[in-house]
């Protein structure tokens, strides 16, 4: 078995509320190769989001495995988590998530500054993250005085300026209009031509169809799988 | 993170929250200019004594009429005529002791001073060139001499710089005859410029002859002798001398007063140092407030930025940075308050300065840096429980995404 970009092994996720155990994720095995385009789709609480949270590192199964470029996330400390997320995966949340006091540029700037990169090379890849975004005219704004597509747009080019291998989208369309939310899918789609390994978590069916592989959740397991790898 | 882009990140976070940032800056300001303000105005207070005192040095004794049962009401004590006078014999006695240099008999009082028709009311002081050489009293011109006994009337004065003015215009002052009271006198010599001691205006003295002065109030009691001891260490031993010494020329009564240089600056040494910690408790107290306030705010300010926060952690920021960015705002804050606190305290010392009271020290070196020190140091420990909640919050629930 040759190792993809992502490897999950008997995943489980159970959250505990009061005597209640909620199974949200039960023993999923996925294997992603890099460069891949996938769709995440299923009835709500199905268990999407908690599985993207974990594969964004941005929250930890409760048992199995789950290998990041080969590499057992379970070993990892803090330090090195936060090292992932700035610089392996890029995020996009579906309210957008943006620093309203910041400008676009500035809110894009964000992941390389904390990352304590020189001012010259962010300036640089902060412009052709926009650029791609296709916001180049709206640097200079604050996310209240952009539409809900150019700000999503904005958290797009946030969550790929570092270059990340992976990105990682939560219902990205999801308060957009059809038209705002075309424009991001083909941003992403481009991205993905670029050979960022994309995964989107939809319910939008025509998003789902633009992907070149589909997976479909339900009750925490996965139920179908257009184009498992081998 | 860069510092730069931590103090600009920072710096941006505290103009956006402006009301809250300017209450907080408020603050910190004001408990450190009270801090400093007052040291000064201390110090002032301080000096001023000081400066009194040192003119005399410290190994001076005085004697005064009456005896006080309290040290505080010494000097009011010949009220009603029933307190023995102290005379000019009774000086003469004390300087028969070894260790006493020199011994002053002092007369006080006001007389019409005349000179070509002009006219004035001046302290007069009775004194003997003793008195000059205790008191460290300068001329700028001539000398006091008088007849070496102190019995005997000599028609000469001493004027101060401003009086002779006043009288002679810009003319020859030495030399000059004058009329105090209702005797004539020559003017020896004049004060120099500039001489104070013991709230008394040099400027506006006239000194003459003690016996004169006697003679013009028309008493046998000196105001008061002054005794200049040799060593620091006899002062007890003179002052039990001079005690006993007119104790028995007082048919046995012990009715006069004797104070030490030494036991009155011991009583405001006392009383400054208790005034200092007072500043400092209240200073004390009000940076405590501002720290308080700044913990709150701080904490107000992580918790409306809890998403934020969590999003800074989803894309690549550590706990440790986390905290370094909210620490780093209460840092920016208390530095702007104690920066504006300090300028504060320098404009109301100007202000004092120009408008009311002249002589007011500047704000002592130390007080400047214990109260920015104080403000600062209450602003990172403020700061400290907030940024540890930042740091430790979860990605996700801070995001708000469940
Ligand atoms: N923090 C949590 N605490 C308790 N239960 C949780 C938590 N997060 C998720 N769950 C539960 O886990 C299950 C899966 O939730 P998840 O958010 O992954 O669903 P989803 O597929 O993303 O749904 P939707 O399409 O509505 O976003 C749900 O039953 C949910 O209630
Ligand atoms: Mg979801």
């Amino acid at each position: 078995m040759n190792s993809g970009l992502i490897e999950l092994q008997k995943l489980c996720r159970i959250f505990e509320v009061g005597d209640e155990r909620v199974h949200a994720l039960r023993d999923v095995d996925l294997h992603i190769g890099a460069g891949e385009y996938l769709s995440l789709m299923g009835p709500s609480g199905s268990g999407k989001s908690t599985l993207l949270n974990i594969l964004g590192l941005l929250d930890r199964p409760s048992s199995g495995t789950y290998l990041l470029n080969g590499r057992d996330t379970a070993a990892m400390n803090q330090a090195q988590l936060a090292r992932y997320r700035g610089d392996t995966i890029g995020f996009v949340f579906q309210f957008f998530q943006l620093v309203p006091r910041l400008t676009a540029f500035e809110n894009v700037e964000l992941p390389l500054m904390l990352a304590g990169e020189p001012v010259a090379a962010r300036r640089e890849k902060v412009t052709h993250a926009l650029t791609v975004a296709g916001l180049s005219d709206r640097m200079r704004h604050r996310p209240s005085q952009l539409s809900g597509g150019q700000r999503q747009r904005v958290a797009i080019a946030r969550a790929t300026v570092t270059r990340p291998r992976l990105l990682l989208a939560d219902e990205p369309t999801g308060n957009l209009d059809s038209a705002s939310g075309r424009g991001v899918i083909e941003i992403l789609e481009s991205l993905n031509q670029d050979g960022m390994t994309v995964i989107v978590v939809t319910h939008d069916p025509d998003v789902d169809q633009r992907a070149t592989r589909r997976l479909r959740m339900v009750d925490g397991r996965i139920d179908t799988d257009t184009g498992a790898s081998s | 993170m860069r510092w730069m882009d931590l103090a600009r990140f920072s710096l941006a976070a505290i103009s956006r929250a402006r009301v809250r940032s300017l209450l907080l800056i408020g603050t910190v300001a004001i408990g450190s200019a009270a801090m400093v303000v007052l040291t000064a105005v201390g110090d002032s207070a301080k000096d001023y004594v000081v400066e009194q005192f040192a003119v005399l040095g410290s190994q001076l004794v005085m004697v005064f009429p009456g005896k006080s049962e309290t040290a505080g009401g010494a000097l009011n004590a010949s009220f009603g005529g029933t307190v023995r006078p102290l005379t000019l014999d009774d000086a003469a006695a004390l300087t028969r002791h070894h260790q006493v240099i020199a011994v002053a008999p002092v007369v006080m009082g006001a007389a019409g001073v005349q000179y070509a028709g002009l006219e004035r009311e001046a302290p007069v002081l009775g004194g003997t060139p003793e008195l000059l050489q205790i008191r460290r009293w300068k001329l700028a011109a001539g000398q006091f001499s008088t007849d070496a006994d102190w019995d005997k009337a000599t028609p000469v004065c001493v004027v101060g710089d401003k009086l002779a003015r006043e009288l002679f215009g810009s003319g020859q002052v030495v030399g000059q005859w004058l009329r105090i009271g209702d005797s004539r006198f020559r003017v020896a010599g004049v004060f120099a410029a500039g001489g104070r001691s013991l709230g008394m205006d040099l400027e506006d003295l006239v000194l003459i002859p003690v016996a004169d002065a006697l003679r013009l109030f028309d008493t046998e009691s000196l105001f008061q002798i002054l005794l200049e001891v040799a060593d620091r260490e006899d002062l007890a031993a003179v002052e039990r001398f001079a005690l006993a010494t007119l104790r028995e020329r007082h048919r046995g009564e012990e009715d006069v007063t004797v104070v030490t240089q030494d036991a009155l600056l011991g009583s405001f040494d006392q009383l400054f140092n208790a005034l200092n910690a007072g500043v400092l408790v209240i200073a004390g107290v009000s940076l405590a407030v501002a720290g308080v306030l700044i913990m709150n705010v701080m904490l107000i300010a992580v918790s409306q930025r809890t998403a934020e926060i969590g999003l800074l952690k989803a894309i690549g920021a550590t706990g440790p940075l986390i905290a370094r960015v909210f620490f780093a705002e209460a840092i920016l804050l208390s530095a702007a308050g104690a920066l504006l606190g300090l300028l504060l305290a320098q404009l109301l010392c100007f202000s004092v300065r120009t408008f009311w009271y002249p002589e007011l020290a500047a704000a002592p070196g130390w007080a400047m840096l214990t109260a920015a020190g104080v403000a600062m140091t209450t602003g990172m420990i403020s700061g400290l429980i907030p940024a540890r909640r930042a740091a430790r919050l979860e990605p996700l629930a801070a995001l708000g995404q469940h």
